[in-house]
């Protein structure tokens, strides 16, 4: 598996932990499926910790776009929290920065929120 | 799994050849493919000298190369094969990726930087693989699909596989 995903609740927001490579196949769909989860409960504040992701290639690009869009299509917000340097490089480089609401670390996400 | 040829990654001594060397893999069209492709192109990279930072970002590119390929080129149709390849020269790397769809126009492609494309899902793979190499051409096949050719050359960290010194480190 390439990637590693759990969920908790920390004032009342959503943190998803990422580990590994989010990347092409089964990493994608598990973030897919977390978020559409997440969103059937009415979970609608979210914030995706990508501490542990040092790798995301086009299609995880495309993902956390697509949950970004879903999730805000829903009234919600999914905001990108401790970003390492190659993911963040990577954000700058396709302009995904000015898309994404991005916090240095999770208690500045969370906090955000309120 | 995919199959290889050409396999030679340095002479018996570790020392650079003149002679451009060779590596030819031929992958087949599936998920697994990706991460089978990058783990020869980080094999590739080690042997050619490249640093680490360097490896990613070629290993980056040639998946997003394998990533468009897969999905855009064969459209996932397992019986059409990828073909991968490496050549080595004294001073950069060539890598072409090759499928077995229509073929396309580089400058046909939208750019993901666009506004209008900005919350596109897909579209970027491409762009991040130019991004990362010194150049990339597409061009087609004798027998038709898409070659998606790569260039890297090799900066003054470059790295001899028999471990001399970089340029950088030998006017320190």
């Amino acid at each position: 598996m390439s990637v590693k995903i759990t969920k908790r609740d920390v004032s009342g927001i959503t943190v998803v932990d990422l580990s590994g490579r989010l990347t092409l196949g089964d990493a994608s769909a598990q973030l897919r499926e977390t978020l559409r989860d997440l969103l059937s409960q009415g979970q609608k504040k979210i914030v995706l910790n990508l501490g542990q992701v040092g790798y995301i290639d086009s299609s995880g690009l495309g993902e956390l776009v697509s949950g970004f869009t879903t999730v805000k299509n829903q009234g919600g917000q999914l905001k990108l929290a401790n970003l390492t340097q190659k993911v963040n490089d990577l954000l700058t480089i396709t302009k995904l920065y000015t898309v994404f609401e991005v916090h240095n670390d999770e208690q500045t996400a969370v906090q955000s929120f309120s | 799994m995919g199959s290889s040829r050409g396999v030679k990654p340095a002479d018996e001594t570790g020392a650079m050849s003149s002679e451009p060397r060779r590596v030819e893999v031929t992958l087949e069209t599936k998920i697994e493919s990706m991460d089978l492709g990058e783990e020869v192109t980080r094999r590739v990279a080690v042997t050619a000298g490249f640093d680490e930072d360097e490896r990613d970002k070629i290993c980056m590119a040639v998946r997003e190369c394998l990533i468009n390929a897969l999905q855009h080129g064969n459209r996932r149709d397992p019986c059409k094969p990828i073909g991968l390849s490496f050549t080595l020269h004294a001073d950069h790397l060539v890598v072409q990726v090759r499928d077995q769809g229509a073929g396309f126009d580089l400058a046909s492609v939208p750019n993901p930087l666009d506004d209008a494309h900005l919350l596109k899902t897909s579209g970027r793979g491409l762009f991040l693989a130019r991004c990362f190499m010194d150049e990339l051409q597409v061009g087609s096949g004798r027998n038709g699909g898409a070659v998606v050719t790569l260039v890297k050359r090799y900066s003054s960290n470059h790295r001899e596989p028999s471990g001399a010194p970089t340029e950088k480190e030998k006017r320190q």
